[in-house]
């Protein structure tokens, strides 16, 4: 079973030479921390920077250079910057790559949902619902189940909608997972983790072709 | 060169009355018109509909509109740092309009640009989307958002010159440039005031046509909603 920086280091594996990223609150900020040195790439924050960098030493934090997620950060040489419409134009546009966000519920035809739980909590979708209707290439970071051992990867999501039939792949601390339009394929298990395990955790749909690899991670 | 200049917050916040829908600036608390909403507290006007990306804080930014009860209505994407908020929204006492954050944006650019509506991909198929007209186009379902129309907007700009120039900086950029001149009355209040030519014409952001009134700010805090750092080696 992968812990939350085992589910980014598999996910960094998805980042190719030349993509522009964005990356949600949570375990895909955990993502940059893993992309391979010969691997270029920019990271896109939706609040209006391209080519972040790491967060800044200590005392040289800027309150004007912030990042989604409203923590401090720094910038990389050929990095820029922009306002909101130019910002969700790049992403509206599919100038964006990759988008990796997180998710309360997905279900077995790509909807996703993570910015309400009605009578609960409403924290609102921010950049989320923008992103999920237009990326070509979205990855799902999460666990497997919720808090209360309730599998994530439903038949049909139970919360409000973010976006409908747009995920593309899923990794939990279980498995790596494709949305199919039979179902959620499974690619790959996490080490240790068995077949049963994940359908055991799994609500939707789950299809299983042959022998399902362990994931490769360093 | 006309003349956008005004002595100070109070002149700048002159016609301000209950009930008027407003448009901030800022992303968090990064970027947000500090001394207009300071103002705003201390006028004490209520009933007021904010469109912002966020709340602010408990006890910073428009957290400080919601302690007082001044906000009728907030309209944002995201407004998830804000206790109060979350109370006041739950038990009924706040009305909230929750957008997609591109779509917030555009509705100002819209209304900034005389567009009345546009199409946009973002809530299609969601709760968003109820009760909106939808289209496709090329095989994809699309949903018309309409142009904001507000009263004031509140910006503000790390540099401004006399005739309302304007240069943002870092991400405070934000929200400020597309809230500009998408209100009847657009007040900048910027870091550094300087006098005509006193910016390059080059590197302008937004050009004064789009600001009514522009004020050097007395006080920036700009405080750090989440301070992140790392050891030096």
């Amino acid at each position: 079973m992968l812990d939350k920086n085992g589910i980014a280091k598999r996910i960094a594996q998805e980042v190719q030479n030349g993509f522009y990223v964005n990356l949600g609150i949570g375990i895909p900020t955990l993502v940059a921390n893993y992309v391979r040195d010969d691997t270029s790439v920019e990271f896109q924050s939706e609040n209006g920077v391209l080519g972040m960098g790491p967060f800044p030493f200590e005392g040289e934090e800027d309150a004007d250079i912030i990042n989604a997620g409203k923590q401090t950060i720094t910038t990389l040489p050929g990095a820029s910057f922009f306002d909101s419409v130019l910002s969700f134009g790049m992403i509206r546009g599919k100038h964006v790559d990759l988008t990796i966000l997180g998710a309360m519920e997905v279900a077995q035809n790509g909807d996703i949902a993570n910015w309400k739980i009605p009578g609960k909590m409403v924290k609102g979708m921010g950049g989320a619902m923008d992103l999920v209707a237009s990326a070509e290439q979205i990855i799902v970071a999460m666990m497997h189940t919720n808090r209360a051992g309730e599998s994530k990867l439903l038949k049909k999501c139970s919360l409000p909608l973010t976006g409908v039939g747009c995920v593309k792949k899923i990794v939990t601390n279980l498995a790596v997972l494709e949305i199919t339009p039979d179902g959620f394929l499974l690619l790959e298990r996490a080490p240790g983790v068995t077949v049963e395990d994940i359908r055991g955790a799994t609500e939707g749909k789950l299809i299983i072709k042959g022998a399902v690899p362990e994931m490769k991670i360093e | 060169m006309i003349k956008k200049t005004v002595a100070n917050v109070h002149e700048a916040l002159k016609g301000i009355e209950d009930g008027m829908t407003l448009m901030l600036g800022g992303f968090g608390l990064c970027g947000i018109p500090e001394n207009a909403i300071a103002q705003l507290v201390a006028l004490g006007v209520t009933d007021i509909t904010c469109i912002s990306n966020n709340a602010g804080v408990d006890d910073f930014g428009l957290g400080l509109l919601l302690q007082k009860h001044q906000i009728k209505k907030m309209i944002s994407s995201y407004v998830g740092e804000n206790d109060e908020f979350e109370r006041q929204m739950l038990s009924g006492e706040l009305e909230v309009e929750l957008t997609p954050q591109g779509t917030l944006a555009e509705k100002c650019r819209a209304a900034q640009g005389g567009f009345p509506a546009f199409f946009t991909p973002a809530g299609y198929g969601t709760e968003v989307a109820e009760g909106k007209e939808t289209r496709e186009f090329d095989g994809k379902m699309y949903v018309l958002e309409e142009a904001y129309k507000a009263d004031f907007a509140f910006i503000k700009a790390w540099k401004g010159d006399e005739a309302g120039n304007l240069i943002f900086k870092g991400t405070a950029r934000n929200f400020n440039p597309c809230m500009c001149g998408a209100a009847k009355v657009t007040v900048v209040e910027v870091e550094e005031l300087v006098p005509a030519g006193g910016l390059d014409p080059n590197q302008v952001h937004i050009p004064g046509i789009f600001v009514q009134r522009i004020f050097q700010g007395e006080i920036f805090e700009k405080r750090i909603e989440q301070r992140t750092v790392r050891q030096r080696n």
